[in-house]
């Protein structure tokens, strides 16, 4: 076991967070299927799909109800079986209006004809990820084929398997790797021999001993005698799971501002990605269902649900013993980079990997005062930049200092605001500010 | 649901670090120093660093009410810029001259600027220099209330004439302002701030380090320049005060260089007393420009 774990490199800033993994030893349990799901036709980054169905169609778990001849997206498909009620427009949590399917469920999961795909050849087997309606499901939602779809140009030496998950609470992918261990390495198999990459680095987090011995353990030599799949154990240093900051903790590579991890030889693939990739080439049944952490202080039994994607957040924390107390703040994910939702109602979608319900205890932010300039948030950016003067060319709208602070380098991981001595809504002011850079930025740029 | 909920901008956890958290550290970190003072000056240093916390508090709080801000006095900042203030002076000052050093540090050096944060100089340090350049006699009056010496006419610990060991100036049993001459107590300070890493020892090492590093070429004896005055004092509880030094860590390195040169060649081409103050308020100034040339290279840039 040893001689698979490989030695991290080191990186800059981070802060430790608690770690509040209260979840970790809990079998996950499937959810029935709710009376009703909500299926948005926007799940991930790109162009939205329209809806292939109308309402009254009948429909069976696994079958196409939203496509797009657009490149940068991912076809959306029914997770329950039923009846389409109606197409109608939905808010997300950003506020952005989107169309969506809501499906009647009749109770029964049945399944539409799934085959395992043919992936012959490397064009087939993105076709194949396209079909599946995969999309990054560590939680940025990035189109899985268009990830795995890197340019002849580029030489990619590194398949990087993210199982980090160093926000708090969030164990979803600590439980896949524990209950699914087999399909996370039959994933990283698949992936590696159809793109032809050398080396296969699994990187989790220090503080989840079991599953870095489990995978050592079964990533063993029978099945990999050149030794090309390893894992590493990281410092659980938050934000450790970020794409670039992977990378440099993995290969001691640095993805320069505004390339990607392909310009370093580097694919990152979440860990949850990986398995379901492998199930989906053995079923061929879409993604339709997703492990969830539910957890926080205003939730009765915290645990994790395996739900049907479009479950509404007030049904999955039904699910899980309702409200322990008033809820007061609802999240998407974690609570360092999670979305807080102005409503359970909310549906789940592929990429979440938590729904977090808090009471008015955790979920007060406490007021700001002075920046006394210490400089904590500086120490802490994992990107090395300076986020207290940043926030302040964010508030003046000063489009030089925007520039010359490198505005869109942050990664918006939140760090600064989360040590700042004097609670002061850093991060916020970044985003506004990374928002006007976009809109009156120099073109191309 | 019927329940109104927060929604906000993530992180949604913060940690516990708090501003108050911050001053109040300082605070424990100064009282060795105010416990030592006490032994060797006697008991009217407790009342000028009293009478120093409750004036610095009550303009403070005066200011932001005339001003119709919100009341800050809950950040324990007024009650470093008091206690810092109140160290430096000697031991003899009438108290109505403290209180002019108040007022100065507190309205003029921070309010006048907008508070906490916005002052471009140490109000302590502004305090201080205001009241050695207004009252030059009373501020070097280095008379021994009670101790060792009975010497009232004794030279200042900046003109050292043999009647001084190592030693002395160590244990603090000399004369100077009442929290700068024991040093041992101001060195527990400065662990006790580097360990709850509330500063960075960057600027007292390179400051304190340069000084000492210079002062051969000015044919000065390096002990005696780090052991006397108010050289300690200042490199650990004022030099280091966040708002007016650098955020860099390559920023701070200049500063506390810049401060040890400033030092030594007040020291040894100028008359004035209170060298290092003058230092610290010079290195204030040029803070903001450090700060414009050391803008650290963000992760992963070339330039």
């Amino acid at each position: 076991m040893r001689e698979r774990l490989l030695k991290p490199f080191r990186a800059k800033g981070g802060v430790r967070v608690p770690h509040h993994k209260n979840t970790a030893n809990l079998q996950s349990v499937v959810m029935p299927p709710p009376k009703q799901v909500v299926i948005p036709m926007l799940q991930h980054i790109g162009a939205p799909c329209k809806p292939t169905v109308k309402a009254g169609d009948k429909v069976l778990v696994g079958q196409v109800i939203g496509d797009t001849e657009a490149y940068m997206a991912a076809p959306v498909h029914a997770s329950v079986s039923g009846t389409v009620k109606e197409i109608t427009s939905i808010l997300m949590p950003s506020g952005a209006p989107v169309e969506a399917v809501v499906i009647e469920s009749d109770g029964r999961m049945e399944k539409a004809d799934c085959a395992p795909p043919d992936v012959g050849t490397k064009e087939n087997f993105l076709k194949a990820v396209r079909a599946s309606g995969l999309v990054g499901l560590g939680g940025a939602g990035f189109p899985a084929h268009v990830k795995l779809n890197v340019p002849p140009d580029k030489e990619v030496d590194t398949l990087i398997v993210n199982a980090a998950e160093c926000e708090p609470y969030i164990t979803s992918d600590h439980r896949e790797i524990l209950e699914n261990s087999w399909s996370v390495l039959s994933g990283v198999y698949a992936v590696k021999e159809l793109l032809g990459i050398q080396r296969v680095i699994i990187a989790i987090e220090n503080n989840k001993p079991d599953a870095i011995q489990l995978l050592s353990e079964i990533a063993g030599k029978e099945y990999d005698p050149k030794n090309e799949v390893r894992v590493m154990a990281l410092k659980s240093v938050y934000p450790q799971g970020a794409e670039k900051i992977l990378i440099r903790s993995c290969t001691g590579r640095k993805v320069p501002p505004g390339k990607l991890p392909a310009d370093v030889g580097c694919i990152v693939m979440n860990v949850t990605s990986v398995a379901f990739l492998a199930q989906y080439l053995k079923t061929g049944l879409p993604l339709v269902s997703k492990r969830i952490t539910v957890d926080g202080s205003a939730v009765q039994n915290p645990q994790n649900v395996i739900v049907p994607i479009g479950t509404s957040v007030s049904d999955v924390i039904g699910f899980c013993g309702g409200y322990k107390e008033t809820p007061k703040k609802i999240l998407y994910g974690g609570p360092m980079m999670g979305t807080a939702l102005s409503d359970d109602r909310f549906p789940v979608l592929k990429q979440n990997n938590a729904v977090l319900a808090f009471g008015e205890k955790e979920a007060k932010l406490k007021e700001p005062s002075a920046c006394i300039r210490c400089g904590c948030c500086m120490y802490v950016c994992p990107m090395n930049l300076l986020p207290v003067s940043l926030a302040q060319a964010s508030e003046a709208k000063d489009m030089d200092k925007l520039e010359k602070y490198r505005v869109m380098t942050c990664i918006e991981c939140g760090c600064c605001s989360y040590v700042c001595p004097a609670n002061r809504h850093i991060l916020q002011a970044i985003r506004l500010g990374k928002q006007y850079y976009k809109e009156h930025g120099k073109a191309g740029k | 649901m019927t329940e109104k909920l927060y929604v906000s901008s993530s992180p949604h956890f913060r940690g516990k670090n708090s501003t108050a958290r911050i001053m109040g550290n300082v605070l424990i970190a100064l009282i060795p120093a105010v416990v030592a003072g006490t032994i060797l000056f006697g008991w009217r240093v407790l009342l000028i660093v009293a009478f120093c916390n409750v004036s610095c508090v009550l303009l403070e709080y005066l200011c932001r009410k005339v001003m119709k801000r919100e009341n800050t006095i809950g950040d324990l900042s007024a009650m470093v810029t008091g206690t810092l203030l109140a160290l430096s002076l000697p031991v003899t000052i009438p108290l109505a001259l403290a209180f002019f050093g108040c007022a100065v540090a507190i309205v003029v050096a921070k309010q006048f600027f907008g508070g906490l944060g916005q002052n471009f100089i140490n109000p302590a340090v502004t305090g201080r220099v205001a009241m050695a350049v207004s009252f030059p006699s009373q501020m070097t009056d280095w008379s021994l209330l009670n101790g060792a010496l009975d010497a009232v006419t004794a030279a200042t610990p900046r003109a050292p004439d043999g009647q001084w060991t190592y030693l002395d100036l160590f244990l603090g049993n000399v004369n100077g302002s009442v929290g700068e001459t024991c040093k041992i107590a101001i060195l527990a300070g400065f662990v006790y701030l580097t360990v709850r890493r509330v500063i960075n020892p960057i600027i007292p090492v390179l400051y304190v380090g340069s000084v000492a590093a210079l002062s051969p070429l000015f044919g000065q004896d390096p002990l005696f320049e780090v052991l006397s005055g108010g050289l300690l004092f200042v490199a650990v509880f004022m030099a280091t005060d966040y708002v007016t030094s650098p955020l860099s860590m390559k920023g701070k390195a200049i500063y506390a260089v810049g401060l040890g040169v400033i030092t030594i060649l007040i020291r040894v081409y100028a008359s004035l007393p209170e060298c290092v103050s003058f230092a610290v308020m010079l290195m204030n100034i040029l803070t903001p420009h450090i700060d414009r040339l050391t803008v650290p290279k963000p992760f992963g840039a070339s330039a």
